[in-house]
């Protein structure tokens, strides 16, 4: 079995992101990035079974700037065999790594979409979401593309059969169970796994792991936006509350609002 | 939703479906209702209910295809936009016009607002932030379309729903959430204790998650729920961005925490300083006291 690992370099999960004042989108200049943590977790469970010997090759894709080979990098690091880095082309000029948050989940998708044919994949697997668009539609959007199922959410993945996966889902109520034939693209839920540490000897290892690099525009994919953004601002700021001493003075205030009754 | 056009159909799908689409048919603002009941659709999988969403739109040409961004629309909707070629926008929280929305970014520290040029706007709606629909409509209950629905791609095998009495966390008035301070899953029925006396739903912080105290399905914030009660009560979290994703739209805010540096005490409105252990033997009690004497 042959699994495609999607990863994308986002702002690191612990910056507190700061909205430029020309209101056009966040300062990520000398802002902290690191592997959107959804993306490690796909990458951890596709390298896991690959050492459990169910996947036979693990590739990393990145769709983005030149820096999104950091992240890939960091990927073959992690275990990645391979590593494809697809530069992110709007008409003949390269997008600037600051402008790649831009770029659409449909537009990563199509990218995607056009490797898995050119290279015969069966998983694709990706974060459930990006922590920076918090769109949570690339999985979807590239099984819609492909018309194979998909298993979203996932917070368990087994080999049910020859050609077929058996994924535990969360959802809403609770987890559900299904089973998926293969090829399927799958998305990595936070509680699947716990992904590990790159070790400086896999570190220098990756730097001789192959590292493929092609454009948006070789795989014939446009990536003119959709979605125009018109305005990026700050959400309102909560005014902060004083300190009560006690319960029952907390409990006056609370009712006092008319929160609660008794 | 008007906004979006005056014409609202609803789709119901499922085995069971024709019942829900008589209740559908009553809330006020639905023109029409299109009934896929196939025992096929049961359990709604993703690959099943695309293409009867697609067959749909084929026939009556809509000019925007929603869904509320639970687990399901979040399956659903970029499947079908995929199909339609249209970039998705997804959690939005405020409709300017037919083409204008705002959304948030960045866990929600950034609010964007965007214009979708797609030929068919393919949404998701955040909950929270739009009033439920009342009763009082009169919409046309008719079949949907026929569909090829294939069921080999993927097929449902069980699922594991977490049993609760409580109010639905999304939409309760009131929520108690525990996090990493209450160090057992033991002392989490504190929480439940309180929120049976509120009446409230209870939620999670992820490291409450994380330590097994309760189900994930609980866990509020950037990857989990987002809610946005009246009053959200916060025991034991220390507000992480990620965890204020999820709540700092709700009223008002009371935090108890013994770090009186917690960032959650940025967005609360009302502070209780004090160690939640202490606060076992007292707040607890005291919420007893006020409200049974």
């Amino acid at each position: 079995m042959k699994v495609l690992v999607g990863v994308k370099r986002v702002i690191d999960y612990a910056v507190k992101v700061r909205v430029k004042p020309d209101k056009t989108g966040v300062v990520t200049e000398n802002v902290q990035h690191s592997m959107n943590p959804f993306d490690e977790i796909a990458l951890e469970e596709a390298v896991k079974m690959k050492e459990k010997k169910i996947a036979k090759e693990v590739v990393a894709i990145s769709l983005g700037g030149p820096k999104s080979q950091e992240v890939l990098r960091n990927a073959l690091a992690k275990g990645a065999d391979k590593a494809i880095h697809i530069e992110a082309l709007f008409l003949h000029h390269s997008i600037p790594d600051a402008d790649i948050p831009k770029v659409e989940p449909l537009h990563v998708a199509k990218a995607f979409q056009k490797v898995v044919e050119k290279e015969k994949f069966d998983v694709v697997f990706l974060g459930k979401q990006a922590i920076d668009d918090d769109a949570s539609q690339t999985a979807p959007l590239l099984a819609g593309l492909l018309d194979w199922p998909q298993a979203l959410f996932a917070s368990k993945v087994e080999k049910a059969d020859e050609g077929h996966l058996k994924v535990t889902r969360e959802i809403d109520g609770g987890l559900d169970t299904i089973k998926v034939k293969l090829p399927a693209v799958l998305s990595a839920d936070l509680r699947l796994n716990e992904p590990r540490y790159a070790t400086l000897p896999n570190i220098m290892k990756a730097k001789k792991k192959p590292l493929q690099k092609m454009t948006a525009k070789d795989l014939g994919v446009d990536l003119t936006p959709q979605t125009k953004t018109l305005e990026v601002s700050d959400p309102p700021v909560r005014k902060a509350g004083g300190f009560v001493e006690d319960v029952p003075t907390l409990i006056a205030k609370l009712k006092e609002k008319g929160l609660i009754k008794h | 939703m008007a906004l979006l056009g005056s014409d609202v159909s609803v789709l119901v799908t499922g085995a069971n479906a024709s019942k829900v689409a008589e209740q559908v048919a009553k809330v006020s603002g639905v023109k029409k209702v299109l009934v896929a009941q196939d025992e096929k659709l049961k359990h709604n999988l993703p690959e099943r209910v695309a293409p009867v969403v697609l067959a749909s739109q084929k026939q009556f040409n809509f000019s925007s295809i929603v869904a509320g961004a639970s687990a399901f629309g979040r399956s659903v909707i970029p499947r079908v936009a995929a199909k339609l070629d249209c970039s998705p926008i997804s959690e939005v929280t405020e409709i300017h016009s037919a083409d204008t929305f705002t959304r948030t970014q960045y866990a929600g520290n950034a609010v964007v607002k965007v214009q979708s040029s797609a030929p068919v706007k393919v949404i998701t709606f955040r909950g929270t932030s739009f009033p439920p629909a009342q009763e009082g409509g009169s919409g046309a209950v008719e079949n949907a379309p026929s569909s090829d629905i294939k069921t080999d791609a993927s097929e449902f095998i069980s699922q594991e729903l977490s049993k609760s009495e409580r109010p639905d966390l999304t939409t309760a008035k009131i929520v108690v959430s525990g996090g990493r301070g209450l160090k057992s899953g033991e002392n989490f029925k504190l929480i439940y204790d309180l929120a049976d006396k509120l009446g409230a739903g209870v939620g999670a912080s992820r490291a409450a998650v994380d330590a097994g105290f309760v189900h994930n399905d609980m866990q509020v914030g950037q990857t989990g729920k987002i809610v946005a009660p009246e009053l959200y009560i916060a025991v034991g979290i220390s507000g992480a961005i990620q965890h204020l994703a999820g709540m700092k739209d709700s009223k008002v805010i009371v935090a108890i925490n013994k770090d009186p540096d917690a960032p959650i005490f940025q967005v609360s409105s009302v502070n209780l300083r004090n160690t939640v252990v202490f606060l076992r033997e007292w707040l607890w009690s005291s919420f007893h006291q006020m409200m049974f004497y």
